[in-house]
């Protein structure tokens, strides 16, 4: 008898208990009902789904006190102990939702984001090559967003009235100097880097972190790509020259390193495409690079990256000074740079982020006076026209960001960097004089910020900065703090505001009197509206510019003189990008009106600088059709002319005046480009090919940049881009190592 | 002393064969197996993928059952981007995705080296994929094509493996590397492996067969 009890309860054992039944009701922050969430008791098979109510209802055998866990994928897992005895549970649970990433808002005030970060980046990291007026250039797809000028005569993004040296660039943290080629009269120079070396690109118009200083308009921030996805050889053909490289990939996957090498000789495209110089020696560049990244730890890496180059040109122009004679210039540049960086996890909370950068660069620049016959002349009251310089930089920098986590998406970044720079600059004039002169300078800062996540919908980054000058023995303490609020399901507005200090730029140095930081205030309001495909923007800033540097003239060179310069700008942009409406098309409209006057360097007075103008537009189109694995992409880009002027100290006062003051007709370009690449999409494709053709102005439009004027102000002519139109066309093969491999072991 | 070794006997009726699996828990994956082949929404298949969640975090040491919440989840993912196709929507599957990656993650550390759990790793791939493709393919198609092969290595028969290859060949445009006829006949042959094959076990993965016959009858239409 006792037996066979016991084996009843054995068999019984686990189900023999009461059934009590657990139901009820789970609501979230705003008492709405949940469907989708999980009800379980703790380490039991127990529980069940909420239907689209909210409701939830099943049975237990649990018995006495149990842990009721609560979660859905969003929501902060509730843990709730419930005592289960013999009579029915009702409950009602109210979830609370997380701050999570995927919903939180971001803070984008003055920020245009590209990478695979989703959710409010604008551009898609393709964007920057696949843009039809960018012609590969990391700059270029920037230039047709809302902020940035229309220059074609000189290099560099001019930001909301900013001149191009107050947009500064940083790769992996530290900045870069001399990131474009170096400087030829009149044609704007291209930028060292590759664009497929990067992953992300930030490009921020105003109002950016307490991490970056030294620029008083804009931060381009940009973050090198991690280990390849697998070894890969690659080579490149086109109509400007070839370029080879290699990518390593270790067997286990934790490192890597390459090397590439990649020769431009523009003979062939400027025998072909007619340039307003006379080209005796055609452009030619050798650049190199080499590059290791190791992975530390499961997010841990150090990354290498090191660059050179040497290039030389050299060109006749006829002399705008007196006719007959020619003008000639050549140049040639050697440079150099490495940076090394690190990246760890340190602990579960902590993050590092170490990186130093070291940049080598040397111009050397000859410009004289030539005959018909191109014999170097020395003509009376025109021997200034006659000299070399050689100039020579080297530039390090580096930076320490410490960053702790709290609470769950909270965040505290602290550090400092140091940037040490030594220009030397050696003039010979005509007469084999010579001028020598080296410019040293330190500076240190040190900043924090907090990214603040109040809820899902609000957020704030709080920062500051402290910069301290050696050279001009100047300290300086900026403030930035930027706000983002979540208006809808897709919809956001941000607000920034930031004080950011730069010093006087190298070139007007030393100057003749005591010297501080220029100093720029941004307020900016943004509205950005996201989802489906589409993408509305729009921003208004108001730039306020104190202590720009006022310059003197010491013959031919502008010297600075001190900091009464000033300034501002204030506008209204918008951005549209569709991807939807149009099935397989993608556009994006972009305009900006900007309305900025300053007084600087020898300005009589407040006016607006020839390097901004009012309106300026984009509209870019990409479509990509898959039946022929072929991208076509145009893009159009407007600008109302810029003003030029002439000044010139009047003999009698001593003091600057206008001689001549215009502006130049509105400028118009249509570009085109069109990539095949027939290997797109295929799996274990072993070769992927990318042939590319791109026509910059096809339309052969006459655009002016401006007026420059003989010496003596008597004679003016346009600055026109050195060819019209210009054409490329290359083709780009990467060859897999690895897969091929893979392959074959998988089929053997 | 047989009063002592029944009640040893019921005393290990009661703590449920700790090692290696109790009937309890077969009979639960059971039930829940054939709940998840009637699932159909999305709404469902979250249901079973709690299910099968609440058993994973209940045993611990089950793979079996993280493999199925990982499925679910994935499957689930599937069926939020129905109608969508030709939009960016990973907003929807990215939580979806992850989710699954986190517990096929649990499920990998139980049991190493599976041709099943290597399914879903590409399962989780293609659909991270089919959420933006123009830019994940270089991404996620390398992980996809990796996973695959791993599958293969471990288990060349295993008809899941046939199953997904006709898939991508038949939803594949052509001018991908997709092709309507192989793609068919792979699925074909799918249909002949599924019905053929022998699960280890009441609970082993088993699933294939109704999605390789609905996707031909969505063919032969």
């Amino acid at each position: 008898m006792v037996k066979w009890m016991l084996l009843v309860a054995c068999l019984f054992a686990g189900s023999a208990y009461a059934q009590v039944g657990i139901s009820g009701k789970v609501l979230d922050n705003k008492k709405r009902p949940l469907k989708g969430v999980s009800i379980t008791i703790k380490d039991s098979y127990d529980g069940a789904t909420t239907d689209s109510a909210g409701h939830f209802s099943f049975t237990t055998t649990e018995k006495d006190s149990q842990l009721l866990v609560i979660s859905i994928i969003g929501y902060t897992t509730l843990e709730q102990t419930i005592f289960i005895g013999s009579v029915k549970l009702e409950l009602t649970l109210q979830m609370k939702e997380e701050i999570s990433e995927l919903k939180a808002v971001v803070i984008t005030a003055g920020t245009f984001e590209a990478s695979d970060r989703k959710k409010t980046t604008v551009l898609d990291p393709i964007d920057i090559v696949t843009t039809a007026s960018g012609n590969g250039d990391v700059t270029g797809a920037l230039k047709t967003l809302p902020g940035a000028q229309q220059v074609g005569e000189k290099e560099g993004l001019f930001v909301r009235g900013g001149t191009a040296a107050e947009t500064k660039t940083f790769i992996d943290g530290t900045l870069v100097n001399n990131f474009f080629y170096s400087s030829v009269p009149n044609i704007s120079q291209r930028g060292r880097f590759s664009p497929f070396i990067f992953k992300g690109t930030v490009f921020s118009t105003g109002g950016y972190s307490a991490l970056y200083g030294q620029a008083l308009s804009s931060a381009l921030i940009l973050e090198s790509i991690d280990l390849p996805e697998q070894t890969s050889a690659d080579l490149s053909v086109s109509v400007i020259g070839v370029g080879g490289g290699y990518q390593h990939l270790a067997k286990n996957k934790k490192s890597s390193f390459g090397l590439s090498y990649n020769y431009t000789d523009l003979r062939l495209a400027f025998a072909v495409i007619k340039q307003q110089q006379d080209f005796q020696k055609v452009p030619i560049y050798h650049t190199g690079d080499a590059n290791f990244r190791i992975k530390t730890s499961k997010t841990g890496m150090i990354k290498y990256y090191g660059y050179f180059s040497s290039n030389q040109l050299g060109y006749f122009v006829n002399s705008i000074d007196t006719l007959g004679y020619l003008n000639g210039f050549g140049l040639k540049n050697f440079n150099m740079y490495h940076n090394l960086s690190w990246k760890e996890n340190l602990g579960r909370k902590w993050k590092m982020n170490v990186g130093m950068s070291y940049t080598n660069n040397k111009d050397n620049i000859e410009t004289a006076l030539y005959n018909e016959g191109k014999q170097e002349v020395l003509l009376q009251g025109l021997e200034f026209k006659n000299f070399q310089v050689e100039q020579k930089g080297n530039y390090f920098n580096s930076k320490l960001v410490l960053e702790r986590r709290y609470g769950r998406l909270n965040m505290i970044r602290f550090g400092s960097e140091y940037n040490f720079s030594q220009d030397f600059t050696d003039y010979t004039a005509y007469n084999n004089q010579k001028y020598k002169q080296t410019i040293k300078e330190n500076i240190s800062a040190f900043f924090a910020e907090t990214d603040l996540y109040i809820t899902n919908n609000l957020a704030a980054k709080i920062g500051g900065r402290l910069e301290h000058s050696a050279f001009f023995d100047q300290t300086n303490v900026a403030p930035r703090i930027s706000l983002a609020y979540k208006t809808g399901k897709s919809s956001q507005a941000s607000l920034a505001y930031g004080v950011f200090y730069q010093n006087p730029e190298t070139r007007y140095l030393p100057g003749s009197g005591i010297l501080d930081f220029s100093r720029a205030t941004h307020y900016i309001a943004q509205y950005q509206k996201t989802g489906n495909g589409q993408t509305f923007r729009t921003e208004i800033f108001y730039k306020q510019y104190h202590n720009l540097v006022k310059t003197v003239s010491n013959g031919s060179t502008q010297v600075a003189l001190n900091n009464n310069g000033f300034g501002d700008a204030k506008g209204i942009e918008f951005f549209w990008r569709d991807k939807k409406t149009i099935k397989d098309l993608d556009y994006w409209i972009s305009y900006s009106y900007l309305d900025t006057k300053r007084d600087y360097l020898n300005y009589p007075m407040a006016i607006q600088p020839d390097f901004a103008t009012n309106h300026t537009a984009s509209v870019v189109v990409k479509k990509f059709v898959q039946k022929w694995k072929t991208g076509f992409n145009a893009a159009y880009n407007f600008a109302t002319g810029r003003p030029y002027f002439l000044i010139q100290n009047d003999p009698g006062s001593g003091k600057p005046e206008f001689k001549d003051q215009g502006k130049t007709p509105m400028y118009n370009n249509v570009s085109m480009s069109v990539n095949y690449i027939p290997s797109i999409g295929k799996q274990n494709a072993k070769t992927f090919v990318v042939y590319v053709l791109s026509v910059s102005n096809i339309f052969n439009i006459r655009q002016v940049y401006g007026y420059q004027y003989s010496y003596n102000g008597y004679r003016k002519e346009p600055i026109v881009p050195p060819s019209r139109m210009f054409v490329y066309i290359g083709a780009f093969f990467s060859f897999g190592v690895d897969r091929t491999e893979d392959a074959i072991n998988n089929n053997l | 002393m047989k009063q002592f070794l029944l009640s040893t006997i019921c005393i290990v009726c009661l703590f449920s064969f700790s090692e290696g699996q109790s009937e309890k828990y077969v009979k639960a994956m059971e039930q829940r197996i054939a709940d998840m082949n009637k699932s159909s929404t999305p709404e469902s298949w979250l249901e079973t993928a709690n299910g099968f969640e609440r058993i994973a975090e209940a045993e611990k040491t089950q793979w079996l059952a993280y493999y199925y919440a990982a499925y679910s989840h994935i499957m689930r993912g599937y069926m939020l981007s129905n109608g969508k196709q030709g939009q960016d929507f990973s907003a929807l599957t990215d939580p979806e995705a992850d989710k699954a990656e986190a517990l096929l993650a649990k499920a990998e550390a139980l049991k190493k080296d599976n041709s099943e759990i290597m399914i879903l790793k590409k399962m989780i791939a293609t659909l991270r994929l089919s959420a933006d493709p123009m830019n994940r393919w270089q991404t996620q198609l390398p992980i996809a094509t990796e996973a695959m092969n791993a599958a293969k290595k471990l288990d060349p028969g295993n008809p899941r493996i046939t199953l997904l290859e006709g898939q991508d060949k038949f939803f594949t445009p052509e001018e991908y590397g997709g092709n309507k006829a192989e793609g068919k006949q792979l699925l074909e042959e799918a249909v002949k492996k599924l019905e053929a094959q022998k699960p280890a076990s009441s609970i082993d993965p088993a699933w294939g067969l109704s999605q390789a016959k609905y996707f031909l009858s969505q063919m032969n239409k």
